[in-house]
Formats: structure tokens, C-alpha cells, sequence
């Protein structure tokens, strides 16, 4: 976040890496379709770590790909501003896409048995993206996929580059996707649910990996995940989603501390280890989340839902500085623990 | 171990899997160990659970207590009956008190058949009930998982990832078993989903005077709903203590290691503390360390545990480890 | 039926029933339509084209010409003067029976032995694998000559032919299928509840293989029938006077170029039927299929 890094063009460049607001993504014909990602807005700082947290349904993984240009055939995204380093994402030319996906933006997925190709050598793959980006001899891709292997943890890397991804434990194969997605050297890594995969041992060692990184070269990186506890080791703010709308905009230790939208809430409850017995919680229906809601999407689930939130939808509004929140119980404090105590007001914007 | 009020009784248990060769020539595949000699027992009323990581062996364990898999070697005693032999009549009369509730749901109910038939599927296997009688048990038991008994009626593909979970638990619980065993139960829930199940596994442990062996990798969830918590790692069961001694006061290496790798939902602590991971991969049942299974990962191994594996021995009451240096 | 309501939504499936539907309703009144006899031989009126008019013999009694009656050949007459339209009528009787009938035998054989081997494995499934790859190396025509001049010919003989020919498909199919079904969670869960192999066969896991042997079946049906035609088409097959399209093909070979309407149009009525199961049977697959499922 140093002001003297300067962007593509050679400028100094803003501090903030990545800019979307508005973004929406739908399936099928507008007006016909399905509404599965609505309003999103949020902001990444360059050097940043930045947590998405949200449940199936809740969007989190469209809205990548949607950065990336890599919706499924029948969805459409459509957003206010979607701009990348100053650059706009969605009206970018092919060809200027596919110098940013790769090499500017770097996608590691869950799954490192399908991200992988079974019948192509783990060096192949490698190489194939350093000289994609690079335009190097197979000598030097080679040598430089040696580094990569070496610096993502994995031992005997000359050895390992010509062995077949089957050949690698599944802790080792995410260490290989992470190594192809460095291999163009971007400056913002996408990481979505990486160790959702993995024994929890090994995903320990994975995200320590992926910080250690982010530290030595600066990376600005997005973790995007169902578990909410992984964020507080390596989260500088958190991004709570559900059912394709923001309705938490926070940095972590707030929102830890103080959650304030009632589905933070009630997703810190179930994770807090110090209540060793489970308290009886109020029953929920069970209806999976709408995201196509007229109004609030947590409403049918919310102990505090009003007329006003089930008929209109809430809007983020700041709270204390560096916080948002889209509920409209927090506006008049009638929320349990509505940020009234530690930053001293509750009022949202304009109040 | 006394076994005397043990209402599941493992001694000895070894699971062999044997890699088929298709022609008898070649070098002989490595046997497979999944559990090497488990000793184990789970007290009614109790829930016990299990944990480990890929390779512990802690389905296959499972499998083994709920005779759904034959052990190697080694006898399995229920209620203090010898249960390890038995098949054909016998064992499908067993079945009856114990019930299995799997990880995903999508796969747990057969897509063809309305839920109504899946949960009365015990009801019949067992001829506990018939025409109204069953279709009004099948009733209660929508009910006791808090869904409306006009389901009945509807496919599994109509309902969402939890609901299908509760049918597969109201199944679970219509032939009114003794004993349920939860594999990784809740893994395939969100993580706001998972807190309803765990009150309801509850709510029915309560009136029905249940057992469960409860299978998972998720050791915050455990912490929540286990009496005694069993750390299993590669085919042995390396710690068993109560769950709050344990969680405070671990004494396997490999616990230690388990619990800090469990991220804490407390930024502040996380960012204090020093994380070292753990070196290497969990190794592979076909392959497996000499001595101790744990000491090629092990931060603290010495001579010792290369050569000699530890036994299974009773540190404190009730707290068992098997660590050369806990001894 | 909720299901044939289903079933009518699709419009090719809608094309289907209705060309079976016909087909069948023709088999079924084939007394009340044809207006000849199949089977009667009629010298004089050989070889007549389509739309031609025959004076109606009156063979005992002694009418005056006067009252001479005459009737439509609507399709012609055959080398033997034997009435095309009827024969075409009655014939499918024949043809929809040999086909139905080897498809039901062959799919019920071929199902069990596949759903046996693959959920047991062990011998029964190297001995069905063996039996499968025997029965294949065989070229099947040569095996069906060879077996009808063995059994002598005959509708029986013919059907069970037929249903040596395609079991093998469902055989296989239904293997594989069960393979992928046996590791399913409700597979387990039937074990663990204490279900025996007869329950775990017949409620869990062969109405799950259904799918696949529909469309089997529905192809296998179109197979039948036209394996039937050239059974007969080669002379192994039905006796040569029975009204079957197959025997009026062979019937019409030699007069292709004479007398086009002898061949022509049984082979169209099998087009027409084989299209009509085809299509029935997408259908049938389609509504079969457990929505979320595959």
C-alpha cells in the first residue's frame, strides 16, 4: 500500500487495486431470467487480503468469475464500474482480457483434481502458462517452473515437474495450482475455497503458503469461503454475502468483535468455540435463500424482520467509518448490539 | 478398559484390505492396513466422537462397530455379546439398533422412492409396522425432525441439502435404534444449516436415551456436541479424553497439531499467534512409518518412536494416549 | 394416466404415440379393415398395380354376370394375387408381436444377468463377461440362420432368435449402470438398515437402471422388427405364406422393377413404425428420468 507503486501505465497509482460497484449477474433473457448476484459493491486495496464469506447460493464465487470473465454460458453480468488497476473489466478488448486473466488476475480453485489436466505432466502445465505470459524459451520456463515449485513447499521439484498430477497428494496438487497461478506473476491472486478440499492439517499449511507469498511479493489477494474462522487468520477485512447481495462490509477484527448484520451474527454464533454446549437457538424455517427476494433475502430467517424488511430491500450504508451494512434494524437501533457502544454512533449516512 | 457397562465393545480391531491383482503373477500388492489392532469402547448414552483426518481410518472403524464391514481380526461385543461373527438372521436382527446417518444427502435417499418410503424402509425390513400403523410412524418421525408429515409424499430431489439431512435422520431414528453413528453428518451443510442439526441430534438423544458415534474432521463442531472425543490417525487411535480435557489440555502431539490448525474466529489471537504447520502429508495406509505412525511429522520424535510404536495406555483417569512421551 | 398426459407434452414424443397408437390399432382390427383375405391365393389377379379392380368370383353359385361384384385392390396384388393392403395389415400384427415380444424377453434376460454380475461381481460376473464376449465374436446373422434352421423355423423360433441377438446390450448396460449405482449413499444406507439383496435388487437398484434400458428397449424394438424382415428377407425366417412385412420384402425382391408396390410398402410401414417407437421411446426415457438426476 506504499504510494510510490506505480500501475501499468507507469503512473502512481491509487491504492485501491480493485473496484466494482454495482454488479449484478443473471441468468437467462432480462425480465425471464434469474437473478442470482444483485448490487454488489465493494472495494480491494492494493497489498490487501480481503474475505469473502457466504453460503452455497450466496454468489460469492459468480462474482469472481464474473471479474474474470468466466460466467457459464446463459448468465450475464452487469455492473456500475468493474475496473481493475484503473482498467475497466467489462468493455476490455479479447485480447486485453487475456493479457489480465493469467498475468495481471490469477484464479486458484477448489478442486486441484479438476483444475489440473490427468494426461499433461505438471511442468507442462506450468511451463505453459510462463510462456503464454512471457514469451521465454522452453529452457527458461523450465528453469523458472523449477523456482516456482521450490518456492510453493514442494521438495525435489526437478523431479516432480515431469510426474503426472495423479502422482501428487491432494496437499500437493493445490501447491501445484498455486504455482501455475504465480507462474504469470499477478498482482492479484483470486482464491476461491482452496482448502474446502483438504484435511484441516494441510489446509493450515496451504493458507501459511499463501500468506508467506502474499508477504514476499506483495500480492493483493481475495479468499473466498464458506468458513468464516479461516478469515480471521488471514483476513485484513471481511465481505459477508448471502444470497447474492453484500450485507457486511467490514475489517476483521470488527466484525468478529461486533458483527452487525443478523446472518454475520448468527454465522459467528455457530462458529464461537467457547460456548462448549449448544444453547437452544429460535428454529429457522428451512427455506433455502431467495435471491431473487422482493425484500431483505434474510427476512424469512431473521428474528428481527419487520414489514419494512420484507418488502424492501436494504441498502449498504456506512457505520462508524469503515464499516458496512445493509439491515434496517440497524438504522434505529432496535437491532440487538447495533454498533452503539464502540465507535459511538449508529446513524447511518445522512442521519 | 472395563467393558462391563459398555454398550459397543471393540477389542483387537484390524482391518486388511487386500489390493486385487488380476493375474497372479508380479510383485504382490502391499496390503492395505485401514486399523491396526483398535481397542475401543462407547458407553450408552454417550456421545463419542471420532476424529481424523484422510487415511485414520475413522469410517472404516465405524463400519466395523456397526457390522457393515467384517474386521480382519479382533472381536466386536454388543451389550457384551459376541456380534463379530454372527451374519445371515441374526445380524440382520442387530441391524435394528444400530442406524447410520451419512455425509452427503443428495446420495443418502434413493431419487426413485418418496421419502415416506425411505423412512419406512426399517419399519419394513424389520416388520415393525404396516399399512396405517406405518404410514403413521412415518408421520412422527417427519415430525420429530421438524418437518410437516405431508412430505411424505414428495421426491428428495423437492427438498434442500438440510431437509434431505433431517429425512435421512428421521429414517434413522424410526426403527428406534440404540445407537446412531453420524459420519460427517453435518459436513455437507452450511455452516448456519449446521447449528439446527447439531439441536436436533441433540433434542432426540434426549428423548430417546440415544448413543452416538459421531464421525468428523470439523473440531469446532465436535467440541459442541461430543462427551468423549477419540483422535484417530492412521489406523490407530492415538488419544481419547473427554472433550473439555482434551481441548485444554491435549497430550498427543498430533492433537496439539490438529487443534492449531483449527483456525479460532478471534483476529487478534490469530494474528498473535505463531503458526508452524505441521511437515509433510498424512503418509498413506500402504505405506506406513515404522515405530510410530506419527513421527515422521512429529516436532518432538525421538529414537524411540522410530522403533517402537507406542501402546494405547491410560496417562491420567480416563485419559488415554498413546505417546511414547507422555508416559 | 398422469404419465401418458406427461408423455403427450413433448411434440416429438407426441408424433411417436400417435404412429404407434395407429399402428398398434391397425394390429389390433386387422379382421374389421382388411378387405381381403392375407393368405388367399388368387391366380388370376397376380402382379396387379395399386388401385385396381378385380371381379369378385363367385365360385358356387351360379349368379348371373349381371350381378358381377367387383373390389379395390387398394395396393396391388402380390406374385400369388394376394392382397398387398391385407397382408400389410395382418402383417403387422406379426411384426409388432415378434418385436415386442423379443424385446421383453431379451431385456428381462439381459437386465437380470447384468444387474446379477454387476452387483455380485466375482464368477457371476466373469461368467456373464465370458458368455457376453462369446455371443459378440459371433457374427449374428450366421448364428441366426444357423439356429433357425435348427429349431426348424417358426414365430417362436423367430422371437427367441431375436432376443439371443440384443440381450447383450441391456446385459451391458445395465452392469455398468449398477457399478455406479452400488457406491451410492442409499445403497449403503439399505445395508446399514439391514434390507436383504432381493430388496436392495428389485427397490433400489433396478428401478434406478429403468432409464437406460428404455432407450435400449425402444431401439432394440426398431432393431427386432427389421432383423425379423431380413431374417424373413433371407428366407431363414417365417414361413413364407404368413402375412409378416418381412416375407412380403422377400416376396417383393424380385419384382422391384415390375411390380415396385410389393417391396414398397411394407418397407414404408416399417419405416414409419420404427420412427414411431423411436421416438415414443426418447419419450419414455425422458419421463423416466428422476428430475436432479443425471
Amino acid at each position: 500500500m506504499s504510494p510510490s507503486i506505480l500501475d501499468v501505465e507507469g503512473r502512481a497509482a491509487s491504492p485501491t487495486i480493485l473496484d466494482v460497484e454495482g454488479l449484478s449477474i443473471a441468468f437467462g433473457r432480462p425480465g425471464h431470467g434469474k437473478q442470482v448476484v444483485t448490487d454488489v459493491s465493494f472495494k480491494v486495496e492494493r497489498g490487501e487480503a480481503l474475505g469473502i464469506v457466504g453460503e452455497s447460493g450466496s454468489g460469492k464465487t459468480l462474482t469472481m468469475l464474473s471479474l474474470l470473465r468466466l460466467l457459464p454460458r446463459g448468465a450475464e453480468a452487469r455492473a456500475v464500474r468493474a475496473s481493475f488497476d484503473g482498467r475497466d473489466l467489462f468493455n476490455l478488448s479479447p485480447a486485453a482480457l487475456l493479457e489480465i486473466r493469467g498475468r495481471e488476475m490469477a484464479v486458484v480453485f477448489q478442486d486441484p483434481l479438476t483444475a489440473l489436466n490427468p494426461v499433461l505432466t505438471v511442468g507442462r502445465q506450468i511451463t505453459e502458462v510462463i510462456r503464454r505470459h512471457f514469451r521465454s524459451s522452453a529452457a527458461d520456463a523450465q528453469r523458472r517452473a523449477v523456482e516456482l515449485l521450490a518456492s510453493v513447499g514442494i521438495p525435489d521439484p526437478n523431479l516432480r515437474l515431469r510426474q503426472y498430477p495423479h502422482e501428487f497428494s491432494g496437499g500437493m496438487r493445490q501447491r501445484v495450482t498455486i504455482a501455475m497461478a504465480l507462474a504469470g506473476e499477478p498482482r492479484l491472486l483470486i482464491a476461491d475455497e482452496p482448502t474446502t478440499a483438504l484435511d484441516v492439517t494441510v489446509q493450515a499449511e496451504i493458507v501459511s503458503l499463501i500468506q508467506r507469498l502474499q508477504r514476499e511479493k506483495g500480492l493483493t489477494v481475495i479468499w473466498v469461503t464458506h468458513d468464516l474462522a479461516l478469515l480471521a487468520r488471514i483476513a485484513d477485512r471481511v465481505l459477508v454475502m448471502y444470497a447474492g447481495r453484500v450485507v457486511e462490509d467490514a475489517p476483521a477484527a470488527k466484525l468478529f468483535a461486533n458483527p452487525r448484520h443478523p446472518y454475520a451474527r448468527t454465522l459467528l454464533g455457530s462458529i464461537r468455540q467457547d460456548a462448549p454446549r449448544r444453547n437452544r437457538t429460535t428454529p429457522i424455517p428451512l427455506t433455502a435463500a431467495d435471491t431473487g427476494a422482493v425484500g431483505c433475502p434474510f427476512a424469512p430467517r431473521c428474528a428481527e424482520a419487520s414489514e419494512q424488511c420484507r418488502s424492501v430491500a436494504p441498502v449498504l450504508k456506512v457505520y462508524g467509518g469503515d464499516t458496512r451494512a445493509a439491515c434496517w434494524a440497524l438504522d434505529d437501533g432496535s437491532a440487538r448490539g447495533a454498533g452503539s457502544l464502540d465507535d459511538g454512533s449508529a446513524q447511518g449516512t445522512g442521519s | 478398559m472395563s467393558t462391563a457397562a459398555a454398550l459397543l465393545s471393540a477389542r483387537g480391531i484390524t482391518v486388511t484390505y487386500h489390493r486385487r491383482s488380476l493375474l497372479p503373477l508380479g510383485a504382490r500388492e502391499r496390503p492395505v492396513q485401514a486399523l491396526r489392532s483398535v481397542d475401543l469402547d462407547i458407553f450408552p448414552g454417550e456421545t463419542l466422537a471420532l476424529v481424523g483426518e484422510s487415511g485414520s481410518g475413522k469410517s472404516t472403524l465405524a463400519r466395523v462397530l456397526v457390522r457393515t464391514i467384517t474386521p480382519t481380526a479382533g472381536t466386536v461385543a454388543f451389550r457384551g455379546s459376541d456380534i463379530t461373527g454372527i451374519g445371515g438372521g441374526a445380524l440382520r436382527g442387530l441391524r435394528r439398533h444400530f442406524q447410520m446417518v451419512f455425509q452427503d444427502p443428495f446420495s443418502s435417499l434413493n431419487p426413485r422412492l418418496s421419502v415416506g418410503s425411505a423412512i419406512a424402509e426399517p419399519l419394513l425390513v424389520h416388520g415393525l409396522a404396516r399399512g396405517r400403523a406405518l404410514h403413521e410412524r412415518v408421520g412422527e418421525c417427519l415430525k420429530m425432525v421438524g418437518l410437516d408429515s405431508s412430505v411424505a409424499a414428495r421426491r428428495p430431489h423437492e427438498f434442500s441439502g438440510g431437509q434431505r439431512q433431517r429425512i435421512c435422520i428421521a429414517r434413522a431414528i424410526a426403527c428406534q435404534p440404540d445407537f446412531i453413528v453420524a459420519d460427517e453428518a453435518l459436513s455437507a451443510l452450511d455452516t448456519s444449516l449446521q447449528g439446527q442439526i447439531i439441536d436436533l441430534f441433540q433434542d432426540l438423544k434426549e428423548r430417546f436415551a440415544l448413543t452416538y458415534l459421531f464421525i468428523s474432521h470439523d473440531l469446532s463442531v465436535v467440541r459442541q456436541i461430543s462427551d468423549r472425543v477419540a483422535v484417530m490417525y492412521l489406523g490407530q487411535v492415538v488419544e481419547l479424553a473427554p472433550t473439555e480435557a482434551l481441548y485444554a489440555n491435549p497430550k498427543h502431539p498430533y492433537t496439539l497439531a490438529l487443534l492449531a490448525a483449527v483456525p479460532v474466529p478471534d483476529p487478534a489471537f490469530e494474528r498473535a499467534r505463531v503458526y508452524t504447520p505441521l511437515r509433510g502429508e498424512p503418509p498413506s495406509p500402504a505405506n506406513p512409518p515404522s515405530g510410530c505412525p506419527f513421527h515422521t511429522r512429529c516436532p518432538r520424535a525421538v529414537e524411540r518412536c522410530r522403533s517402537e510404536p507406542p501402546a494405547l495406555r491410560e496417562a491420567a483417569p480416563g485419559r488415554w494416549v498413546a505417546c511414547h512421551l507422555a508416559d | 394416466m398422469k404419465a401418458l398426459i406427461l408423455l403427450y407434452r413433448s411434440p416429438q414424443t407426441r408424433v411417436g404415440l400417435i404412429l404407434l397408437t395407429f399402428v398398434i390399432l391397425v394390429a389390433l382390427a386387422a379382421p374389421l379393415l382388411a378387405p381381403f383375405s392375407p393368405v388367399d391365393v388368387d391366380p388370376t389377379a397376380r402382379l396387379l398395380p395399386p388401385l385396381s379392380r378385380v371381379l369378385v368370383s363367385s365360385t358356387h353359385s351360379g349368379a348371373s354376370a349381371a350381378h358381377a361384384e367387383t373390389a379395390l385392390h387398394l395396393l396391388g396384388t402380390d406374385s400369388v394375387g394376394r392382397d398387398v393392403l391385407s397382408r400389410l395389415i395382418y402383417g403387422s400384427r406379426l411384426s409388432l408381436t415378434v418385436g415386442f415380444l423379443a424385446v421383453l424377453i431379451s431385456a428381462v434376460f439381459g437386465s437380470l444377468v447384468g444387474c446379477l454380475s454387476g452387483y455380485w461381481g466375482g464368477w457371476v460376473e466373469a461368467l456373464s463377461a465370458w458368455l457376453i464376449d462369446v455371443q459378440l465374436s459371433f457374427p449374428f446373422l450366421l448364428l441366426a440362420i444357423f439356429l433357425l434352421g435348427a429349431l426348424g423355423g417358426g414365430t417362436l423360433a423367430v422371437v427367441l432368435v431375436l432376443a439371443l441377438g440384443t440381450w447383450v446390450n441391456y446385459a451391458r448396460i445395465v452392469r455398468a449402470q449398477v457399478l455406479s449405482i452400488k457406491n451410492q449413499g442409499y445403497i449403503e444406507a439399505a445395508h446399514a438398515t439391514g434390507a436383504g439383496t432381493l430388496r436392495v435388487l428389485f427397490i433400489h437398484i433396478l428401478p434406478n437402471t429403468l432409464s437406460p434400458i428404455c432407450v435400449v428397449g425402444s431401439f432394440s424394438m426398431a432393431l427386432a422388427i427389421l432383423t425379423e424382415a431380413g431374417l424373413s428377407f433371407l428366407g431363414v425366417g417365417l414361413d413364407p405364406s404368413t402375412p409378416s412385412w418381412g416375407t412380403m420384402l422377400n416376396d417383393g425382391r424380385d419384382y422391384l422393377l415390375t411390380a415396385w408396390w410389393i417391396a414398397t410398402v411394407p418397407g414404408i410401414a416399417i419405416g414409419v413404425t420404427v420412427l414411431g417407437v423411436t421416438l415414443f421411446g426418447e419419450g419414455l426415457r425422458e419421463l423416466l428420468d428422476p428430475r436432479g438426476v443425471r
